[in-house]
């Protein structure tokens, strides 16, 4: 994988969204025919996963 | 013969190359060395201890079997599991445990020297932090990827799971409220940096809408404007201290500060995400990052001498900055970067969902932590390139240096570390601040140490006053996502502890189990803020060994499950490397919270404290720094509290220790393996 690719996918999922594309492709091979979130409710989707769980679930970083 | 060249061969070098730094570092006796010796030194370790001792436990220990599917392919849903690649997880996984603690920690504990600190540092991170990072990573992973309290819950059942999740909730309570003081310290009448934190308000709010509505997802765009606003708001701030109008508005006293922070974590905490905590977390996020690489830059081309000594004669444990010997009170000040055990939470939570194959867990889980250590190395180089008498001026506390230069130079020159009032006046006015004396909790010190190491790449000494405070509002900003998130976070712990009582407060969306909870959170770390604030030896002398103890203790309880699954794989010949560790874990916090409570010396214990000021009040006395009988009250109060929860706290490390034998014998009688692992999937 190239740098530059490294250091964008590691700083978006720094803030919890992983890649986009993996998960429509991810979509299209196992769940084909289920509706794929687009972008903008994908990045909602992981949002709330990211700052509205638990502790085991949402950020919890302290030190 | 040429492969074991080849293969041991630069380690061999690394190992002349870290002896020799040490040596350096070791025998400077009185003369200054360069910080890069220190730098060389970490870095020397850390990679020896990468080749050799994380692949023993990656190998040997654990049984990493790559061809065995993990939680990320077998679960894979394109969201939470999802296979990642090892770099990118890497970045992931030291971004959220890396946070203030390595920063804060290692500062203080440089009043005794660098060298304590520094050995302790890279020996606490090899043999305990790093192997209970990568011992929790490896545990959730093969157990797909569940959190620190269900896995203790299915290893060593559901009571021990309860102590555990109580003391962790305690141990979040701690954190806050002594970050919050940290904030608290470093803004507290200095109207630039308090109206430049403030200014991230209105501009997390500003990125939030346009995250969500305006341009979706859009985290680069977002990111730059927050960027270019928070620059604004450091430039604007010096305009915004000197104006007559808002300068005054701005200049917050401490217990005024304490105040607007508790109603912000309470408002925070229940606001939605993306409006202001998801803007803040990729400032602070990207920002932390950045200063973190900037640092590391900075200190290797600029090689500042180190003017701390490597010794000081406060080893004693008479320093001003915190009560106590060196042993215990060093390991527990240096919690986060030698060990700490939120990262147990951290191993346990997205990160293991995300391993592509099982071989990668070396990298990211010792790998990441040893990065954090060097982040905590660099800090201990930062403040000990200060000069020692700025050093002190800055942690000792108000009751011991006073508020003047003169009576602050005149108090740290006579600790045996001259310095004259001019300087005093003079550093803060290169930092653009009214007064640095007793500006104690760490952060303050490192920005100045920060400001010194930028100013030297970038600005000279015009832009020192810049540098300080984008340093204070880096850390200030990360501390703040902390207290959002961390509350957000004790409430949904406190709701599962409350509802084991109460069934209803389990619905995580109901309005008012939430609000009782987040309620509760919040009063309980603001009763330790206001605490610490009002506390006249400024209150880290107090909370920090609190905090230190509950961090390292439940660094302890998951070591103490890394012993139990070792034991239940039959694997208990190597589950010395968990014990040791856990061991000394035990040993340093039972020591140290038993001085706390019964030590006789009233700045050590806490009782003996609450006696001498009882025993005053009852003779209607007030003894100085009370000014008041009731101040008298409060400070006996509180010194009980304290004791209170340092007998908790040792009481959840004793309970675990007791599931831990428990489980332990139970898995030696049985003749299997009895581990609660998921059945293994080959790849």
């Amino acid at each position: 994988m190239r740098l530059w690719t490294v250091l964008r996918d590691s700083a978006r999922l720094m803030v919890g969204v992983p890649r986009y594309d993996v998960y429509v492709a991810h979509m299209a091979e196992r769940h084909p025919g289920e509706v794929v979130m687009s972008y903008p409710e994908f990045f909602r989707n992981r949002q709330d996963a990211r700052y509205g769980g638990g502790a085991s679930k949402g950020i919890s970083r302290c030190c | 013969m040429t492969t074991t060249l080849k293969d041991h061969g630069p380690f061999a070098l690394l190992g002349l190359i870290g002896a020799g730094a040490l040596g350096v570092i070791a025998t400077a006796n009185g003369e200054q060395v360069s910080a890069l010796w220190m730098v060389l030194a970490a870095v020397s370790v850390h990679l020896i201890a990468y080749r050799y001792y994380s692949r023993f436990l990656a190998g040997r220990v654990f049984g990493l079997d790559g061809g065995r599917q993990t939680p990320a392919h077998l679960k894979n849903d394109g969201l939470d599991y999802v296979p990642t690649n090892r770099y990118v997880l890497f970045g992931h996984h030291f971004a959220a445990i890396a946070g203030a603690g390595p920063l804060v920690g290692p500062v203080l504990a440089a009043q005794m020297g660098y060298l304590p600190g520094m050995l302790w540092i890279l020996a606490g991170v090899v043999l305990a932090g790093a192997v209970q990072d990568f011992i929790i990573l490896f545990i959730s992973m093969r157990r797909d990827g569940r959190s620190l309290g269900e896995l203790i819950r299915m290893e060593m059942g559901n009571a021990a799971g309860t102590v555990a999740l109580f003391g962790a909730f305690m141990i979040m309570v701690i954190i806050l409220a002594v970050l919050a003081l940290i904030v608290v310290r470093a803004l507290a009448e200095s109207p630039w940096g308090l109206f430049t934190v403030a200014a991230t308000v209105p501009l997390a709010l500003f990125m939030g809408v346009y995250g969500r509505y305006l341009r979706p997802g859009k985290i680069a765009e977002v990111s730059i404007i927050g960027l270019i606003g928070l620059v604004l708001a450091i430039v604007y701030g010096q305009a915004i201290a000197e104006s007559a109008v808002w300068g005054p508005m701005f200049t917050l006293t401490p217990i005024q500060l304490c105040w607007v922070l508790i109603g912000y974590g309470a408002v925070a905490s229940v606001m939605p995400v993306w409006l202001l905590l998801a803007p803040r977390d990729y400032l602070s996020t990207f920002l932390k990052i950045g200063a973190v690489l900037a640092l590391a830059i900075g200190l290797i081309i600029l090689a500042p001498p180190l003017k701390m000594p490597a010794l000081t004669k406060f080893a004693d444990g008479s320093g001003p900055v915190w009560s106590g010997t060196l042993f215990p009170f060093l390991f527990i000040t240096i919690a986060c970067g030698a060990v700490s055990g939120f990262h147990a939470l951290i191993s346990s939570g997205t990160t293991p969902k995300l391993i592509d194959t099982e071989t990668d867990a070396r990298f990211i889980g010792y790998g990441a932590m040893l990065m954090e250590s060097f982040v905590a190395i660099m800090a201990l180089a930062g403040a000990s390139i200060l000069d020692p008498g700025i050093y002190f001026t800055m942690n000792a506390p108000a009751a011991v240096v006073g508020t003047t230069a003169e009576s602050a130079a005149a108090a740290v020159t006579a600790m045996g570390f001259p310095i004259d009032a001019a300087t005093i006046t003079r550093t803060a006015g290169e930092m653009g601040e009214k007064t640095i004396i007793s500006r104690t909790g760490g952060a303050p010190t490192l920005a100045v140490a920060m400001a010194e190491i930028f100013s030297g790449l970038f600005g000279g000494l015009a832009m020192k006053a810049f540098w300080y405070h984008f340093a204070i509002l880096f850390e200030a900003l990360f501390i703040l996502t902390a207290v959002d998130a961390g509350t957000r976070a004790g409430r949904f712990m406190l709701q599962d502890l409350l509802s084991l009582a109460v069934p209803s407060f389990k619905d995580s969306t109901a309005l008012w189990p939430g609000f009782v909870a987040t309620g509760l959170c919040v009063s309980a770390w603001g009763f330790f803020l206001y605490q610490g604030v009002t506390d006249p030896l400024g209150g880290i002398n107090t909370l920090w060994p609190l905090f230190g103890i509950s961090n390292q203790m439940l660094a302890a309880v998951a070591l103490m499950l890394g012993v139990a699954v070792l034991f239940k794989m039959k694997k208990q010949r190597f589950a010395w490397v968990a014990i040791v560790p856990a061991a000394w874990l035990v040993l340093c916090t039972v020591t140290a919270g038993g001085l706390k409570l019964f030590s006789a010396d009233p700045k050590v214990g806490f009782l003996s404290h609450a006696t001498k000021f009882g025993d005053a009040l009852a003779r209607g006395e007030v003894l100085a720094p009370a000014k008041s009988l009731s101040d008298m009250e409060r400070i006996v109060f509180n010194d009980h509290v304290d004791a209170a929860l340092c007998v908790l706290f040792l009481s959840v490390v004793l309970a675990m220790i007791f599931f831990t034998v428990r489980t332990c014998m139970a898995a030696l009688r049985d003749g299997k393996v009895t581990t609660a692992e998921t059945l293994a999937v080959p790849a």
